[in-house]
């Protein structure tokens, strides 16, 4: 990694599960939620997360967060609001952070959540909910954080006398928009954005995602947008990262996956992605079964039973990590040999 | 012949807070063997427009207004509207006919029986077959929506099965008694994509070999270019296009429409290219607008829009917009 501007480096994390079984409630098995992956942002760019349901990437997101504590591994992240003086910044541990770092980091590193109905508390007026965090933190009070919560409700979109409103007043866009302006209220480094718009009406789906590119600009926010559909994370992001039973399978710049993919499954999971053209008749390439359990993931390569290209060494032995060049990381024993189809464009 | 024929359909529903015309003068036609597509976001009535043609409308405080759906069959006729949905008739065709698959098949599915049992409950009722032979039929019926191990699943429990297994049990359950129409309703919005492929793969392919003509309700548009020869486009309550697939995708007339192409992002578009959505949102369903319903959206709305509703007509050959653009 050459880049000097990394907000947040990922290194080994890992989530495990244990499953219970039995009156003396022992542990049986694990169930590997994350297992072991490597990732770093870089400050003012969206990495994009997707994969199946299933595959972790929501944990992924909670975990950086150290909402779950994670098993193993570190999450290094930069912060400028715990930077001493004359610092630019402070390198901490979120894995490892104490009590007190961590309720400091927080400002730093927000969240939005998929469903824009349970995430806001309906018994608080919006007011209140995006005044929350100022008041825990300390940032702001009576007046001046009244008018803060204007600010920001103007800045996703809302209006002044929305503060005085309960969330079941308002549609799915505009509950979303509540989120957002909840996250921005500490001023943030950090977004992680978990499935933010797929809850919503297509034609409510792009005023969101036009919301999020213009925060971006105008915040210089860093986005780790977690998603399933594809086509919005190529919309969104500037690198993705494509997840599969607890593990990056591939990570690269978004224009470099959809027309160079290295791992067969991202070539799968591509070629699945229904287009809006009636005329649109090349064969798709269809997986066979489900996602295997996590608990029980196969031997060698996790995605060996479903992978078209499957060859003896990928069921015994699981293929590492590594970097092709040029920042395309893939986990594949044969990424350099296969010739994988790209996604159609123009 | 067509196979279903609805004519100025409307199903209202009365509730505490006033009317909702969930349905509102709606016309279309399903023929024998072809996809139907129906697109529309979320409270556009498309779902409803389908429990009507299955007489599965909760009375009250839904009613049927007006309106008529013709099942043509063997060179009869029948007026769906006109017959008690409790009755013997209806229920000769529910689930017999005219079948349908739901968007959420865990709700959809009974817990507490096997999915051999739930199968086995449509074969007997309409084929008059004997346990056995029903249970047969119904691992024939798994086997043939690719449900591996098909003599072990039929005794399995909805839990058992995943999402991707479940929707296909549900297939086969509807496709058992080998009907006349299949009505889909977001039958892949609840599964991954490569499970999604598999079944609309699945479902073309069992178009084919039933001769089954599909009513397939989605939102999305990419599902539609790939399953459906026919499309409507429902905006509340009303049909505001309708055409050939590939005329609704290359030559789209209705601003709505325009705007659902343009706000999705595509995977063929370059990174950064700004989405254009549609401003505001769908109107509440108690205070519809006195004109054209997508007026106060449109980027191309004119007076008359206010205040008089644009009829669905002819704008090119085989292909209806309700717009007064086009006027």
């Amino acid at each position: 990694m050459s880049s000097d501007n990394i907000l947040l480096d990922v290194k080994n994390l890992k989530k495990y599960f244990p499953v219970r079984k039995g009156v003396l409630r022992r542990v049986v098995a694990h169930v590997k939620a994350v297992d072991d992956i490597d990732m770093y942002i870089k400050e003012g760019e969206t990495l994009g997360l997707v994969g199946e349901s299933g595959c972790g990437k929501t944990t992924t997101g909670r975990t950086i967060l150290r909402l779950i504590e994670p098993t193993a591994g570190e999450v290094r992240f930069r912060s400028k609001k715990l930077a001493g003086q004359g610092e630019e910044y402070k390198e901490v541990d979120v894995a490892t952070a104490s009590r007190k770092t961590l309720k400091a980091l927080r400002r730093d590193m927000q969240v939005i959540f998929q469903d824009p109905y349970s995430s806001l508390n309906p018994r608080m007026t919006v007011g209140a909910i995006v005044g929350e965090p100022l008041l825990v933190h300390r940032v702001a009070k009576g007046r001046e954080r009244e008018n803060r919560v204007r600010e920001l409700l103007a800045s996703v979109g809302l209006k002044p006398d929305h503060m005085k409103r309960y969330p079941h007043e308002f549609s799915g866009g505009q509950r979303q928009r509540i989120g957002v302006a909840r996250a921005l209220a500490l001023d943030p480094q950090l977004i992680i954005a978990d499935e933010p718009v797929s809850a919503l009406d297509v034609s409510i789906q792009a005023q969101v995602l036009n919301m999020l590119e213009d925060l971006q600009e105008e915040f210089g926010l860093t986005y780790l947008f977690i998603a399933h559909d594809l086509s919005v994370v190529k919309h969104i992001s500037d690198r993705v990262a494509v997840m599969y039973l607890g593990k990056i399978v591939e990570l690269c710049k978004t224009e470099e996956l959809f027309t160079n993919p290295k791992h067969p499954y991202t070539e799968a999971l591509m070629s699945a992605v229904p287009v809006p053209d009636p005329d649109y008749n090349v064969e798709r390439i269809l997986l066979e079964g489900d996602v295997p359990s996590p608990v029980n993931p196969p031997s060698g390569c996790y995605f060996h039973p479903r992978c078209r290209y499957a060859k003896d060494t990928c069921k015994t032995e699981a293929p590492v990590y590594r970097d092709l060049g040029n920042e395309h990381f893939v986990c594949c024993h044969f990424a350099d040999s296969l010739s994988l189809r790209p996604v159609r464009t123009g | 012949m067509p196979l279903i024929e609805v004519r100025d359909l409307k199903t209202y529903f009365y509730t505490e807070d006033g009317v909702v015309r969930a349905v509102d003068g709606v016309d279309f036609t399903i023929e024998p063997e072809k996809t139907l597509g129906v697109v529309g976001e979320s409270g556009c009535g498309k779902t409803v427009a389908a429990l009507s043609v299955m007489g599965l409308i909760q009375i009250p405080p839904g009613k049927i207004e007006t309106g008529e759906i013709l099942y043509h069959r063997d060179g009869k006729v029948t007026e769906l509207t006109g017959l008690n949905p409790k009755g013997r008739e209806y229920r000769s065709i529910r689930g017999n006919e005219i079948a349908m698959i739901f968007q959420e098949p865990m709700t959809s599915l009974n817990p507490v029986y096997t999915i051999g049992n739930q199968i086995m409950e449509a074969i007997i009722l309409h084929q008059h077959l004997k346990k056995k032979e029903a249970r047969k039929k119904a691992i024939e019926m798994l086997h043939a929506v690719g449900i591996p191990v098909p003599e072990q699943r039929v005794d399995e429990y909805p839990h058992q099965l995943s999402g991707g297994m479940r929707q296909r049990a549900m297939i086969a359950m509807a496709l058992s008694c080998n009907p006349s129409l299949l009505i889909a309703d977001e039958p892949t919005t609840a599964l991954d994509v490569t499970i999604e492929a598999q079944v609309l793969d699945l479902m073309n392919g069992l178009r084919e070999n039933f001769n089954t003509a599909i009513q397939f309700i989605t939102h999305d548009l990419g599902v539609i270019a790939q399953m459906a020869d026919d499309v409507v486009i429902m905006y509340l309550g009303k049909i505001v296009e309708s055409a050939t697939a590939s005329e609704i995708f290359h030559n789209t007339k209705h601003p709505y429409t325009q705007g659902l192409m343009n706000s999705i992002p595509s995977l063929a578009t370059t990174k950064k290219e700004r989405l254009i959505p549609i401003k505001g949102v769908v109107p509440d369903p108690f205070e519809v607008p006195e004109g054209c319903g997508f007026e106060p959206r449109c980027p191309q709305a004119m007076e008359i829009c206010k205040t008089k509703i644009p009829p669905l007509k002819e704008v090119a050959s085989c292909h209806l917009a309700a717009c007064w653009l086009y006027e």
